[in-house]
């Protein structure tokens, strides 16, 4: 298992956090770290989301792709982005 | 012109070819309801909302075409979630609008509110909460396009109070959504899949409700036909292939026959069309067509590869898929193969003690050959629903509505209703149970009022049959709950309801009694009482191997 940052750009409405935390809630699947900031000027968000990956993570990816909110999807390795991922001391 | 929201939502479904929409008034959707004064939409006015989601349902399931039904906020909601969440496994292509406590009040646990997005959310292919008038004139067109394109399911749009009754100018609406053709498949793909099928020499197509939602039964048929191939059905893709041809080898599965399962065990090629791989059809996933290469096709690219890995996979639409494939493969008689199923056949044949008309199941054979071949079936869930799944003649595809991947009690009287308001020329027949049409009795107020021709049989044994059949094999027959101590009179119900009701024994059920209530005018009930002892045989105990069939001891 090793950490995977999934980066979304999504529709910027109240509803759309749920959707996409929905999604790994129902599928039993843990998010790490979330991370969402709306993008100015658009009607659009910046969603990134870490997780550890494992033989799940592939049809999770698939329906994400499939969510009407969801207009854009990326998997890098690592948590180097955003820096808020970084690991980070107790206390 | 200035138009209210909710005057928009009624011009926008209108424009949508939405003819029938079925639902419930209450506080926060009056406004939808005003708007349909003067309107060409007629509301059937349901008893529940569950049964107005099953109508809509009915409607969707029997023309393929998205269906609305409407709900207030609050208990309107939640009643209606239930067939929602069932159209949202069966992929059935339904809209449902519903009421919500004006803005301003949002969330302050105002009068009948409840969080009608977040309940839904998981239930819908998508849904909206619409937040202002203008985005109606975007919501509601997308929620169409999205009910249809690709995989078909459900789309919720829920629509608070103030915005149905805030105004807009609009001086030219909106196209109405449509379908967006799914991507074509890749060559490649086609290639290496006809590869595969002239190379096997025990293939086997596996079809499901895919097929059915994209209209591809006959390319099914062409190319089963070219290349020799056997076909399989879900519970969703009965009828796919007739089930006279000797191509067909009906339902696999938990309830499938011994030689259909049989021979899915010694398949080398396994075609999957428009199918999920559910448990109830698989058995335990990995003992499930242990010999056998995959060629997985669907149009919804989240299904391939879930449970089962596939060695060549095709995203499209069904149709498409197997028109171009056809014509790439060798035609063929794999006469070998096709001995070796018919000796399977001869060696498992159906129990002639299951065609005995003390049985439920030969009733169910007799109604099948007694009725119009272009009748609508609907059905509830439990043991009657495996019996028409086994034993009717399906001959068509899309002809069968039943409740295949939530398994809803309840869900064949509305949705009997619903597919003969959408064709008022095709007879209905509803097979329910005595537990199931107690989940939604109150629709024979509205199947009175709408005078349709639904025949609804009941077969009545005095328990929950299938819950009974699973305590009786899996829990030694310590039976609890699972019979009725009291049943009411089901024919006298539906005299009240303005229904003529009958009540006969099985075996009082002749040939001519049975066709005299199918041609007659109107909506009929006919109650038949059953033995209790009647099983679903043959049956997989959940969970384990396919190839693991229970047989009842007078079969063995």
């Amino acid at each position: 298992m090793h950490d995977q940052v999934i980066t979304l750009t999504v529709s910027n409405h109240p509803g759309v956090l749920s959707r996409i935390a929905g999604l790994f809630a129902r599928r039993n699947y843990n998010l790490d770290g979330v991370y969402v900031v709306g993008l100015t000027g658009t009607s659009e968000s910046r969603m990134q989301l870490l997780v550890k990956s494992d033989e799940r993570l592939t049809q999770i990816i698939k329906q994400l792709e499939k969510l009407y909110d969801v207009r854009d999807i990326s998997v890098e390795e690592g948590r180097d982005t955003p820096t808020c991922f970084q690991v980070q001391k107790a206390g | 012109m200035e138009y209210s929201g909710a005057e928009i939502v009624i011009r926008m479904l209108e424009r949508q070819g939405v003819e029938t929409i079925a639902g419930i008034p209450g506080g926060t959707n009056l406004p939808l309801y005003d708007a349909l004064q003067g309107s060409s939409l007629t509301h059937v006015l349901a008893r529940h909302e569950q049964g107005a989601g099953f109508i809509a349902q009915g409607m969707a399931r029997s023309t393929g075409k998205p269906a609305v039904c409407f709900a207030t906020s609050g208990p309107g909601v939640t009643n209606l979630i239930t067939a929602i969440a069932d159209a949202h496994l069966d992929s059935v292509p339904v809209v449902a609008i519903s009421g919500q406590t004006p803005m301003s009040l949002m969330g302050t646990d105002a009068f009948q509110e409840v969080d009608t997005f977040g309940m839904s959310l998981p239930v819908t292919k998508h849904n909206f909460l619409v937040r202002s008038v203008e985005e109606l004139l975007e919501v509601i067109p997308e929620a169409f396009r999205i009910a249809v394109s690709g995989r078909p399911g459900p789309v919720w749009v829920d629509i608070p109070k103030d915005v149905q009754t805030a105004t807009l100018r609009v001086d030219a609406f909106p196209e109405a959504g449509a379908r967006v053709a799914a991507a074509s498949p890749e060559e490649e793909a086609l290639n290496a899949a006809a590869e595969m099928i002239d190379k096997a020499e025990r293939p086997v197509f596996y079809a499901g409700g895919g097929i059915v939602n994209s209209g591809a039964g006959a390319q099914v048929k062409a190319l089963c036909e070219r290349a020799g191939i056997p076909v399989v059905t879900t519970l969703m893709g009965l009828g796919v292939m007739p089930a006279d041809s000797p191509m067909s080898l009906g339902m696999l599965g938990m309830h499938g026959s011994r030689s259909t399962n049989l021979t899915l065990d010694k398949a080398d090629l396994l075609i999957a069309a428009g199918v999920r791989f559910d448990d109830r059809a698989t058995g335990k996933l990995a003992s499930f067509c242990p010999h056998a290469h995959i060629i997985h096709m669907d149009i919804d690219g989240a299904e391939i590869d879930k449970l089962r890995s596939s060695d060549c996979s095709i995203k499209g639409d069904a149709g498409e898929i197997l028109s171009r494939l056809t014509p790439m493969v060798e035609p063929r008689k794999r006469r070998a193969w096709e001995e070796s199923i018919t000796a399977m056949k001869t060696q498992y044949p159906t129990p002639e003690s299951e065609l005995d008309n003390a049985k439920p199941a030969a009733l169910i054979r007799r109604v099948g050959h007694l009725a119009d071949s272009h009748a609508f079936v609907t059905t509830d869930v439990g043991q009657h629903q495996m019996w028409v799944a086994q034993y009717y003649p399906h001959q068509q595809p899309g002809r069968l509505l039943t409740s295949g991947g939530l398994g809803t009690m309840g869900f064949g009287l509305p949705a009997a209703i619903g597919a003969a308001l959408a064709n008022p020329d095709a007879p209905v027949i509803c097979f329910s149970g005595d537990g199931s049409i107690m989940m939604n009795i109150q629709e024979l107020a509205t199947l009175a009022e709408q005078n349709l021709n639904v025949k609804i049989i009941i077969l009545n044994n005095g328990a929950l049959g299938l819950v009974r059949q699973q305590q009786e094999l899996f829990f030694g027959g310590r039976y609890i709950a699972s019979q009725y101590d009291r049943n009411p009179d089901i024919a006298t119900i539906a005299k009240g309801f303005g229904i003529r009701g009958h009540r006969l024994p099985l075996s009082a059920c002749t040939d001519d009694e049975l066709k005299a209530f199918l041609d007659s005018d109107g909506p009929a009930l006919l109650d038949i009482a059953t033995p209790q002892a009647a099983n679903v045989y043959p049956m997989v105990p959940p969970g384990a191997a396919n190839t693991r069939m229970i047989e009842g001891e007078h079969h063995a």
